[in-house]
């Protein structure tokens, strides 16, 4: 069955269409990248889908299941894990308690009155925390660290729920090149290994080439194109309007790179 | 009922309608451009009343013209403006960044300064103004009599409402507050014409508040209550309108006062409670206000002012803990007063943790929690002077009587955040404050209920301290334990990014809701110890006053840390025990050390403790 399918997402701010008639399925183990300028609707779909906004049209369901208009947290418990354009962490915790306070969560233990919540699920944490490459830092206050790392611990809390499906907003935003690569790498072993569908959306055309099994180009909140890397690399109108030269570039070197 | 009657009725609404507006004007102006919630600014309208009152006979000794009269009431308005600018310069731009909060924490110092200095300068007896030359007959409408003043009262709101429809659109000065009003970024690319603006601001909405209040010397006598009685209600109405809005004001101003005028008639006492509900029905279908719009979300998450990351206590601070229960248990050996005193600071000291709760680890900025602690109060006081039960069943129903009002009240407050949950917290708190001073068959009113005394086995002062001792001690390890616990956590959690919390499956609201439940309780708990300690119960238990000394007590001993406010309860209360007897200007003083804390000491005792200990490590 697939895991997710999105039919006729539309979704209106005032005069602004922010997404018009959007659908695609994803399977699970599948990467599925929504590329775009700025403003095309790529957080808007993303919040449709994680609960954050309400459809004005159009149907959510993830394994059979209707989700629209669900909130985040029944999303969540769904088997849905996210990360947000700009990292949303708790900012007072440090990095492990942060992991912990996921699974503190995704265990139904938030009204828990008397244990230690600091001692709770260290080793689940710290294990999270070493698939991203963080144990290392653990202790430290997440406020410290540099901002692609906080986009790791991001997907470590994103982990934490065992999710079916991922959805992350520009995961590799505020990182260097080479660490992006490293993490979308990251994400797609994850994900092939455990049969997670993931939905990213990326602005570095080389992640996205790379690491994409299917492609959407959505442009003023509508799909313009979809197929696989080489088939959108090769629609003339997608290169007209967003990838450019440069797209086309990073398309030919990630084919190279791969070949 | 008939129709002339009806007709007058809803003048007068009109009425107070456009005096309340002419106040929640300035009120929201200054928001919108500071962002900051002024509660001086009901005493700017007290301050425009008084000197009013002062000026305007001088003036009509001269030539008892209307013109006096008006000049006299405009001269008033100016003068509270410029008492608005030296607000300004002096407190305001210094906490423009500091969190909310501090903010009105230090706002409400100035209103205990000027409370002081209203008294100090025309003394404690209400002071009756003349009536306006040429509009002290009464008008014959539909063979009802209606006096012309508020006739000329109601002209006044649609009349300022004009001028400052101009002032927005026709000056440059107002063309700014509009734009700082709707983007905040904006204001920061302004430079030097910044500092103007805010002073600019500050005149007008001081100017307005005063111009409100010299209009009233007609009507009342300048007194010294005025100025938070009015502060609520045009809190009521900026919250209502959406704060910065001025068309906002109007409506808002209008339904109140129609809602008063006629729920005057159909629920003569409780005309207060309409209003609140009102507010509290709006708020909930939108959260930001009939024309107010939601704040930008911030991009960038910053650090929360609150508890942090909770620490076990390290050694030093366990030997500060047991010093500080030693002295507890030790208190008796000493006198009968150091006895009474430090019953009072324990229970204090555990409606400052559950405040504490909320605020430093919710982020849940309660500005009524002395209604918790009074409802707790009355519900035990009650059962035992009216009901005739022993001390044992009352104490328990205190807590109840706490949490289940903040299980009510909560359900609407945690809806909101920022700066209209602190507003709604204040209102409900006004609202149960009302009810127990009106309802005087049940509750005693203003002189409340004695006769409040401990069964016999504790009635000496000796063996009270030890029960009180005994509860609060238990009750404040019990909550921090929760502060370190799963639920305490996804409180900071929800606080610190509460969009995260949702993603991760926590349902936000519930939590929030029952940690104010919870905090309630606590709170209700303290009230029933102090009911018993005092023999008596009375509704300054439940004001704005007790709240803010709550906050206080939070603010001197450091919202950081988890221990902090009982520290800071113990530093507070005994400096009000040992100062008030000493001073007939204890609000001028504790007004001037809440403002110095803001400036100078934000994180209070244990920001201190902390600071001395790195020293030495
Ligand atoms: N809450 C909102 N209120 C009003 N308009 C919004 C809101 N959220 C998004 N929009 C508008 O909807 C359109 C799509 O925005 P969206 O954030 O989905 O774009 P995006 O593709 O994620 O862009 P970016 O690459 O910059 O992140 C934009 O025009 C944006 O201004
Ligand atoms: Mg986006």
């Amino acid at each position: 069955m697939t895991l997710l399918s999105a039919e006729g997402l539309t979704k209106r701010f005032g005069g602004v269409l922010a997404a018009k008639d959007v659908s695609f399925g994803l399977e699970g183990g599948e990467m599925l990248a929504i590329i775009g300028p700025n403003g095309a609707g790529k957080s808007t779909t993303f919040n449709m889908v994680g609960g954050q906004l309400r459809p004005d049209a159009g149907r959510v369901t993830l394994a059979g299941q209707d989700i629209t208009g669900m909130p985040p947290r029944a999303v969540c418990r769904m088997g849905v894990g996210r990360t947000f354009q700009v990292a949303q962490t708790f900012l007072s915790f440090s990095v492990i308690g942060n992991v912990q306070m996921a699974l503190i969560a995704h265990h139904g233990q938030t009204r828990m009155l008397l244990p230690d919540a600091m001692a709770m699920h260290q080793d689940a944490a710290l294990a999270l925390l070493e698939r991203v490459g963080m144990a290392a830092q653990a202790d430290r206050p997440i406020g410290e660290l540099a901002y692609g790392d906080v986009k790791r611990v991001e997907l470590a809390i994103a982990l934490a729920a065992a999710p079916r499906l991922l959805l992350m907003d520009e995961p590799t935003a505020g990182m260097a090149p080479a660490e992006r690569s490293a993490l979308m790498a990251l994400v797609a072993g994850i994900a092939r290994a455990e049969r997670i569908g993931v939905l990213f959306t990326e602005h570095d055309m080389d992640a996205v080439f790379a690491h994409a099994d299917r492609i959407l180009v959505l442009v003023r909140g509508e799909i313009i194109a979809r197929g696989t890397p080489e088939e959108v690399r090769a629609d003339p109108e997608v290169q007209r309007v967003y990838l450019g030269h440069s797209g086309t570039r990073a398309a030919e070197r990630a084919r190279r790179a791969h070949g | 009922m008939q129709w002339d009657f009806l007709l007058v009725q809803s003048l007068s609404g009109l009425a107070s309608a456009s005096s309340l507006f002419v106040i929640a004007s300035g009120l929201t102006i200054v928001f919108g451009v500071t962002r900051i919630v002024n509660f001086a600014h009901g005493s700017f309208y007290m301050l425009g009343a008084y000197i009013a009152v002062t000026v305007v006979p001088w003036l009509l000794e001269i030539d008892r013209s209307p013109w006096l009269f008006f000049v006299g009431v405009l001269v008033s308005a100016l003068a509270v403006g410029a008492l608005g600018v030296l607000m300004e310069m002096l407190l305001l731009r210094r906490i423009y960044r500091v969190p909310e909060l501090f903010q009105l924490l230090a706002t409400f110092g100035v209103v205990l300064i000027v409370q002081d200095l209203v008294l100090l300068v025309w003394g404690p007896v209400d002071i009756p103004g003349p009536r306006a030359p040429g509009l002290r007959h009464g008008v014959v409408i539909l063979d009802q009599r209606f006096p012309a003043y508020e006739l000329f009262l109601i002209a006044v709101g649609p009349a300022v409402l004009g001028l400052l429809w101009l002032l927005m659109h026709r000056t440059r000065f107002g063309v700014l507050i509009r734009a700082a009003t709707q983007d905040r970024e904006m204001v920061g690319a302004l430079g030097v014409n910044q500092a103007m603006l805010f002073t600019g601001t500050l005149f007008l909405g001081a100017a307005l508040a005063g111009l409100g209040g010299a209009l009233q010397i007609p009507r009342v006598s300048a007194n010294s209550q005025m100025d938070l009685s009015i502060i609520t209600e045009a809190f009521v109405v900026t919250v209502i309108g959406g704060m910065g809005s001025v068309p906002g004001a109007f409506i808002a101003a209008l339904l109140i006062g129609q809602l008063q005028a006629f729920g005057v008639l159909i629920f003569p006492k409780i005309t207060l409670v309409l209003v609140f509900l009102l507010m509290a029905v709006v708020l909930v279908i939108k959260p930001w206000g009939l024309l107010g719009k939601p704040e930008a979300a911030a991009g960038r998450v910053v650090l929360p002012e609150g508890i942090l990351d909770p620490r076990p206590l390290d050694r030093a601070g366990k030997m500060l803990a047991a010093l500080g229960l030693a002295a507890v248990l030790a208190l008796p050996l000493l006198d009968a007063y150091a006895v009474k005193v430090g019953t009072e600071v324990l229970i204090l000291a555990l409606a400052a943790f559950s405040l504490n709760f909320l605020v430093g680890n919710g982020g849940i900025v309660s500005f009524g929690h002395a209604a918790y602690f009074g409802l707790g109060a009355y519900g035990a006081g009650l059962l035992v002077v009216k009901a005739g039960l022993p001390m044992e069943p009352a104490l328990l129903a205190a807590p109840i009587a706490g949490g289940a009002f903040a299980a009510l009240f909560g359900f609407f407050v945690v809806r909101l955040s920022g700066i209209y949950l602190a507003m709604l917290t204040l209102a409900f708190a006004q609202i149960a404050y009302a009810v127990v001073f009106q309802w005087v068959e049940v509750t005693g009113g203003d002189n409340g209920l004695v006769g409040v005394w401990p069964s016999r086995w504790a009635a000496s002062r000796e063996v009270y301290h030890y029960l009180v001792a005994a509860v609060t001690v238990a009750a404040i390890i019990l909550l921090r334990r929760v502060i370190h616990a799963p639920f305490g956590a996804t409180l900071r959690a929800a606080r610190d990014s509460a969009q995260r919390a949702d993603a991760i499956g926590v349902d936000v609201r519930t939590h929030r809701w029952l940690g104010f439940t919870l905090a309630g309780a606590a709170a209700g708990l303290a009230g029933g110890l102090y009911a018993f300690s005092k023999g008596s119960i009375d509704p300054t238990l439940l004001g704005i006053p007790m709240s803010v000394d709550f906050l206080s007590m939070l603010l001197l001993g450091g919202i950081q840390s988890v221990l902090g406010p009982v520290a800071g309860t113990a530093a507070f209360h005994a400096a009000k025990d040992f100062f008030m007897p000493l001073t007939d200007h204890w609000r001028l003083f504790l007004g001037l050390s809440i403002i110095a804390m803001v400036l100078v000491f934000p994180r209070g005792l244990a920001g201190a403790w902390d600071t001395l200990r790195r020293r030495r490590a």
